[in-house]
């Protein structure tokens, strides 16, 4: 009975400090080999020493830089092309199995044709983040321009809205939600494949960190890298939703009061 | 209707990209023209390597796509029906979900070694939280007097999960199941071309380290077909067992 009233908090973090309790029991009852999972006191250890000499620091800020200026790419590139593409009816329905075909495909398999195009660099890895994480903001900025309000297409009509002032003024602002959405998307989408073209090029961040660290039977560094990768993740994540909260207040308020 | 639009554009793409390489000279260790693509698809389909390629990847996303759903599925359902558990859980989900699957690749290596088992795991990994986030969301979307229903039948927990819950979320479970399909797949292709020397991800991988862009770009195709494909059957599967109902979302279409 008491339970139940105590904040969500509170009772989130007693779930969490019960998880890391069956970890440590885990570890210390030598039930699972150090080798597979060290003992949280060892990964907390691996993480902080990581952190205070800079390695686990430099690998952290390339990691996320890389993730970041290629979702930035891609979302310039997709709300651009997404709203060229969404504008018109007739180009959606020649561009949409396309596009379709396009985003099932997963960006991964994309890699070898990268790796034989740009090479093993820092290029690659970029460009294979920009490719993979295009697709959902491009869909999602599409999807937006088709679902606008057929009533705000005909006050364009109405006040001779060239098609430039239609994407600014109406398509772009309803469009936002569908588009931060996509954009959040793409950015976890953008986190992965970071990491796997580190893995693969080798180029210098936590995906060739925690790889290296399974190399070497390091098993708290691998714990390590995985949780700031988490930490990375869970950080952008929850960011993007903070936009899209203040981003879309205005709209709320508008649409609240009086459905009318 | 009018299959010729959506095709003109892919068609017209494909043949500008068959008069760039022959206005060219030269052969290229990075690119193929479409045509010698698809002489090298229907040569690793006569051969039969793309079979079994295929197979290999298929099984072991069917395998772990099973085991994921399945355990997403019941924790869902656990969490989804009680308020307590959820609220208790939310945290430590909310930290584990967001570690990206592929960094696990060579923890799994680690203990698995080479084989189906490693990529297995991931894929597991990886389809967990969406079933368990969305088979939450769907039990949570339940119709509240069906729940009362049950509570005035003085349904067991068992009955009322088989005969009110699991009935009244299942067009949302479908969905659910679709999308953790399509990250089976990526998962399993990611998994094969970073470790696993099995499957169509390591033919990719193969492909290209021994310079051979056709077949490098017929494998890229055929994954795109396959991804396309499965989702294509899965939305039509969806639509036909729920269509009655008409509460079909088919507005999230991976």
């Amino acid at each position: 009975m008491s339970v139940r009233r105590l904040p969500s908090s509170i009772l989130g973090g007693l779930g969490l400090a019960a998880l890391i309790l069956l970890w440590h029991g885990l570890t210390a009852s030598g039930l699972i080999s150090k080798a597979f999972l060290p003992s949280p006191a060892a990964t907390l250890d691996a993480l902080v020493g990581g952190l205070r000499t800079g390695d686990l620091k430099g690998q952290l800020a390339a990691t996320t830089l890389r993730m970041l200026n290629g979702w930035l790419f891609a979302s310039v590139a997709a709300i651009a092309l997404g709203s060229l593409i969404g504008i018109s009816d007739p180009v959606r329905v020649y561009l949409r199995p396309t596009l379709a075909f396009a985003r099932s495909l997963p960006a991964s398999a994309v890699i070898p044709i990268a790796i034989s195009l740009l090479g093993l660099g820092p290029g690659m890895v970029l460009g294979v983040v920009t490719f993979g994480s295009v697709w959902p903001t491009l869909l999602a900025t599409v999807q937006g321009f088709a679902n606008v309000e057929p009533r705000l297409q005909d006050v364009a009509r109405v006040l001779h809205l060239s098609r430039l002032q239609y994407v600014s003024k109406i398509g772009l602002p309803n469009a936002v939600p569908d588009i931060l959405a996509g954009m959040r998307l793409s950015l976890t989408i953008a986190l992965i494949l970071a990491v796997i073209g580190e893995m693969l090029s080798g180029q210098e961040g936590l995906g060739s960190a925690v790889l290296l660290a399974a190399r070497a039977f390091r098993a708290a560094d691998l714990y390590a890298g995985l949780i700031l990768l988490g930490l990375v993740g869970l950080t952008s994540s929850y960011g993007l939703i903070w936009v899209e909260r203040r981003a879309t207040r205005w709209r709320q308020a508008a649409l609240s009061p009086n459905p009318l | 209707m009018k299959a010729w639009r959506g095709a003109l554009v892919p068609v017209l793409l494909l043949a500008l990209a068959e008069l760039a390489f022959r206005a060219r000279s030269g052969p290229s260790d990075s690119l193929a023209p479409p045509s010698q693509a698809i002489a090298a698809l229907l040569g690793t389909l006569s051969d039969g390597s793309l079979l079994v390629g295929s197979a290999e990847t298929l099984a072991t996303l069917l395998g772990g796509l099973a085991i994921g759903s399945l355990a997403g599925l019941g924790a869902g359902l656990a969490l989804g029906s009680s308020d307590l558990l959820r609220r208790l859980t939310f945290l430590s989900i909310e930290m584990l979900r967001p570690i990206p699957s592929v960094a696990l690749l060579p923890l799994s290596l680690l203990i698995f070694g080479f084989g189906y088992g490693m990529e297995i795991a991931v894929i597991a990994f990886a389809t967990f939280w969406p079933s368990l986030i969305l088979t939450q969301s769907a039990v949570a979307q339940i119709e509240p007097r069906l729940l009362e229903v049950a509570r005035l039948l003085r349904l067991s927990r068992w009955q009322r999960a088989t005969k009110i819950v699991l009935p009244a979320a299942a067009p949302r479970l479908m969905t659910a199941l679709r999308l953790a399909a399509g990250v089976a797949l990526v998962v399993a292709v990611t998994a094969e071309i970073v470790s696993n020397p099995q499957g169509l991800g390591h033919d990719l991988m193969v492909a290209q380290e021994t310079l051979r862009p056709a077949r490098t770009l017929a494998l890229l195709f055929w994954v795109g077909l396959i991804g396309w494909g499965k989702n294509a059957v899965l939305l039509r599967l969806e639509r036909w067992l729920f269509a009655h109902r008409g509460d079909v979302d088919t507005r999230i279409a991976t």
